[in-house]
């Protein structure tokens, strides 16, 4: 017997039968993520029903020295949840119990395999809703929202999950139920939780979920302005951002996006654009009336053709249909593509664009563009034909290229869509040796044993038992000084 | 003032006197402060305005404070991308940031950038703003074995890597010496205009609960509350003229209110004498806290509250107002008493994942040499 093979007889005995998927075939249905050129098959994945059964599971892991990666609903765009071949994986989708909405307090708790929007959908009747909204709203849970600190259109006036979250259960990587944060605000002691939203799994499983409620806006009002080019769209980002408005939402997309939104969802967007912004600005009526006239006439000011204002929820949806299907509508134009995500100062979004265009033109390959103009989020869709020998190379080159882009201006490597196995490369390129280093002193204070989701994030495993740089031999271990 | 100097009779944390002082001015000298810390062994305590020295515990042991009374100023300022970058020791009221602001309340006069991140203080707007740790963006810091590290950015979104501005906000110092920090800016509004009703203590829940179901977006919610008597609650909203006029007038019908210019003269400050405590409970159990026996003021919007706890009833009052709290599903910690008080009351109650805590103390000050003790379960 290997060891895999004891663990899942230790859980079918522990947890049942039904609980565990061993079978060759049914396990290659879990071999990949949203980021499905990376695959592999995992040694066994188990569906607990609830959080003792994941501790269960985590333990059995643990005490077989066998690593265990965990997985939502399997939206992520980086390889975060990509299996461990001779692990576990752990799928959170048979724990989707909105455990309690609670509006008087603001609050809803929930277990990690509900999803997004259910969240959304389960507070909207007594006037609330969760803000963090990414494109995969209607499929990604809440769990894997946590795992990669996910974002969304309207991060840039209500921030990321993190900020949204205030207590987690979590199953730490030595099988413990911790509790973190809560339904109150400001625990005392290390802001554990904030260290562990956006750990991609490395850090344990949160098993129970508790959000913050928003209050629903009184007024949204969604603008869509056409403009002959890029520059002038991100001028007009720039001059709303001048103007001291913050929009709920500021998106942009290039020509190339809007042509394969228009072919994948008919969108209907304004005929010759050279970029499309989406404004929208929520909050009391009065509020967004004043400020609505201020960011049309700004948007006018800079070359926009033609604005149209959503008149019903309606056209709102459909403004944002062809915004939020963009990245699968490119599928319509190129047999294949890469999603970037990388993020710049605002300000530089102009000279970026150019620069992206000349790499794109030099290496003969087409990049669309869709990004979240406001924070200076970007998706380039670098597209290509895998059919076609050395393409598939050349849009890696250019995809990389686009990250080194963010890195020379100050940004970052990703905005959203994590590091985990795709851009663990890069992320000597943006921290230093020690700045790894010292992540890696809250990783091993979590996970010792490094069997929580190893080979994310960090480029380079380090084991926890070496003795940190520096410190001295002979010092009193922990344990004396307490 | 050299880079390293002898303390003096002044130089004390929470009555604990130092031996030394150093007052680095860039995060390079003060890795080299730490650096040679280290090699001595030294116990260090960094200072940056000295508004909440008498916080927390007394550390177990001290031969060093790290002043960052000349590690200040703005190093950049970028307003179109709405965010700044300051040395730790900068006054948080002194920051110069035109029509932008870091939307973070000064609770003490001189408090630094540093130290509001340290001690995780925040104010009345972090109902809408949130607090340093929603903020903040990136950061630098050296840890205690002399290593310049950061964490972060400079954008405002950004996944790379684990989120270590979190843990070291509020961490009380322990985790090594904030240089420096990136912040997230917010235009400043226009106009800003509050909303004041004063009411027994009773109809404070109702109260508050019907400000939630008005969609004015309130920038605070705040209440004082005096150890007996009426209750004065005051909803602050910021934004443009004509929308300030609109909001502030719905608000002024369904309170019963008024409509004022100014904040109340309480507003923002801790209402402590000589013991203060922290509340934290969720919305619905903010009124739970009143009429215990200590006055109470703060964030009813976010539920995070101070009492001035009387010293000659210290230890029951203390009590009343944790099992309360506790019960509620939040946490009462004692932020500052005098020596006497402080030796018979717990400081931090109940904290959750103690354990993990510790492991994470292990790992970042081995050694155990930075604020040894002041922090939550003698960290």
């Amino acid at each position: 017997m290997t060891t895999l093979d004891v663990v899942a007889a230790r859980l079918r005995a522990e947890l049942g039968a039904d609980r565990i998927v061993n079978d060759r075939q049914q396990l290659r249905t879990y071999e990949c993520d949203g980021l499905a050129h990376y695959k592999v098959i995992p040694g066994l994945v188990v569906l607990p029903r609830d959080a003792a059964e994941c501790a269960s599971t985590v333990r059995a892991c643990v005490e077989a020295g066998v690593p265990f990666v965990a997985r939502g609903s399997g939206t992520g765009l980086s390889g975060g949840a990509l299996p461990h071949a001779e692990g576990v994986l752990i799928v959170t989708s048979k724990m989707r119990a909105v455990v309690e909405v609670a509006p008087a307090d603001e609050r809803a708790v929930v277990e990690p395999g509900v999803i997004n929007l259910h969240v959304t959908k389960a507070a909207t009747p007594h006037g609330y809703y969760y803000a963090p909204d990414p494109s995969s709203q209607q499929i990604c849970s809440i769990g894997g929202n946590v795992a990669e600190n996910s974002g969304g259109a309207h991060c840039l006036k209500y921030g990321f999950t993190t900020n949204h979250v205030t207590g987690a259960q979590v199953v730490t990587p030595d099988g413990e139920l911790v509790e973190l944060g809560g339904r109150a605000p400001d625990t005392p002691g290390y802001d554990l939780l904030g260290a562990f939203v956006g750990s991609e799994g490395t850090l344990g499983i949160a098993t129970r979920v508790t959000v913050r409620l928003t209050r629903l806006p009184e007024s949204v009002r969604t603008l869509l302005a056409a403009f002959p080019t890029t520059d002038q769209a991100g001028a007009a980002t720039s001059a709303i951002i001048a103007a001291g408005v913050v929009p709920a939402a500021v998106e942009m997309m290039d020509a190339l996006a809007i042509e394969a939104a228009e072919a994948a969802v008919a969108c209907g967007y304004p005929a010759g654009a050279g970029a499309v912004l989406i404004v929208e600005l929520d909050g009391p009526a009065t509020e967004v009336e004043a400020q609505f006239d201020q960011v049309t006439a700004l948007c006018a000011a800079d070359g926009a053709f033609e604005l149209r204002v959503a008149a019903d929820p309606a056209e709102r949806a459909l403004f944002w249909k062809g915004r939020k299907s963009a990245f699968a509508a490119v599928g319509r134009i190129s047999p294949d593509y890469i999603v970037q995500d990388g993020v710049i100062p605002r300000t530089a979004l102009p000279e970026v664009l150019h620069s992206i265009g000349e790499v794109a033109r030099a290496h003969g390959v087409r990049v669309a563009n869709v990004f979240h103009a406001g924070d200076g989020n970007l998706h380039p869709l670098v597209l290509f034909d895998d059919g076609v020998p050395g393409e598939a190379e050349r849009a890696e080159e250019v995809s990389g290229a686009i990250i080194d882009l963010c890195i020379a201006h100050g940004g970052s490597i990703t905005g959203e869509h994590g590091v985990g196995m795709d851009k663990a490369k890069y992320m000597p390129r943006m921290f230093t040796d020690d700045d790894l280093e010292t992540m890696q002193l809250l990783r091993c204070a979590f996970d010792p044993a490094g069997l929580a989701n190893p080979g994310k994030i960090f480029p380079t495993p380090r084991l926890c038992g070496e003795v940190p740089r520096r410190h001295k031999a002979g010092e009193p271990t922990p344990a004396e000084l307490f | 003032m050299e880079l390293w100097a002898d303390a003096t009779e002044e130089d004390t944390v929470a009555g604990v006197p130092a031996r030394f002082v150093a007052a680095p001015r860039t995060t390079d000298e003060a890795a080299a402060v730490l650096t040679a810390a280290a090699r001595d062994d030294l116990a260090v305590v960094v200072r940056g305005g000295g508004t909440k020295l008498d916080w927390g515990l007394p550390p177990r042991r001290l031969d060093l404070i790290v002043d960052t009374y000349r590690l200040t100023g703005v190093v950049e300022h970028a307003a179109g991308d709405l965010i700044m970058v300051a040395r730790a020791g900068t006054a948080l009221d002194a920051l110069e940031l035109g029509a932008q602001q870091l939307a973070l309340d000064s609770s003490l006069p001189g408090a630094t950038i540093g130290g509001t991140v340290a001690a995780g203080t925040s104010g009345p707007r972090r109902m809408l703003y949130g607090t340093a740790r929603d903020l903040l963006i990136g950061i630098t810091v050296v840890l205690p074995d002399g290593r310049v590290t950061h964490a972060g950015g400079k954008v405002v979104k950004n996944v790379a890597g684990y989120d270590l501005g979190k843990l070291y906000t509020g961490a009380y110092g322990t985790l090594g010496l904030i240089t420096e920090c990136a912040f997230r800016l917010h235009p400043c509004p226009p106009v800003a205009a509050t909303v004041q009703r004063t009411a027994p203590a009773a109809e404070i829940g109702a109260l508050l609960a019907a400000v939630r179901a008005e969609q004015v977006v309130p920038s605070a919610v705040e209440i004082d509350a005096p150890a007996e008597g009426p209750v004065t609650l005051a909803v602050l909203v910021e934004g443009t003229v004509a929308g300030v006029r609109d909001r502030a007038a719905r608000l002024e019908k369904v309170l019963g209110g008024q409509v004022t210019e100014d904040v109340p003269a309480w507003w923002g400050r801790y209402p402590w004498d000589r013991v203060g405590m922290k509340l934290t409970v969720p919305l619905s159990r903010v009124p739970d806290l009143l009429g215990l026996g200590a006055a109470v003021r703060g964030s009813a919007g976010t539920g995070v509250l101070y009492a001035d706890v009387p010293v000659a009833d210290a230890p029951a009052v203390v009590e009343r107002l944790r099992a309360t709290a506790v019960r509620a599903g939040g946490h009462a910690v004692v932020l500052t008493a005098p020596r006497a008080v402080r030796e018979i009351v717990d400081m931090w109650g109940p904290v959750a994942g103690l354990a993990l805590m510790r492991r994470v103390k292990d790992r970042f000050d081995p050694g155990h040499r930075f604020a040894p003790g002041r922090f939550v379960g003698g960290i």
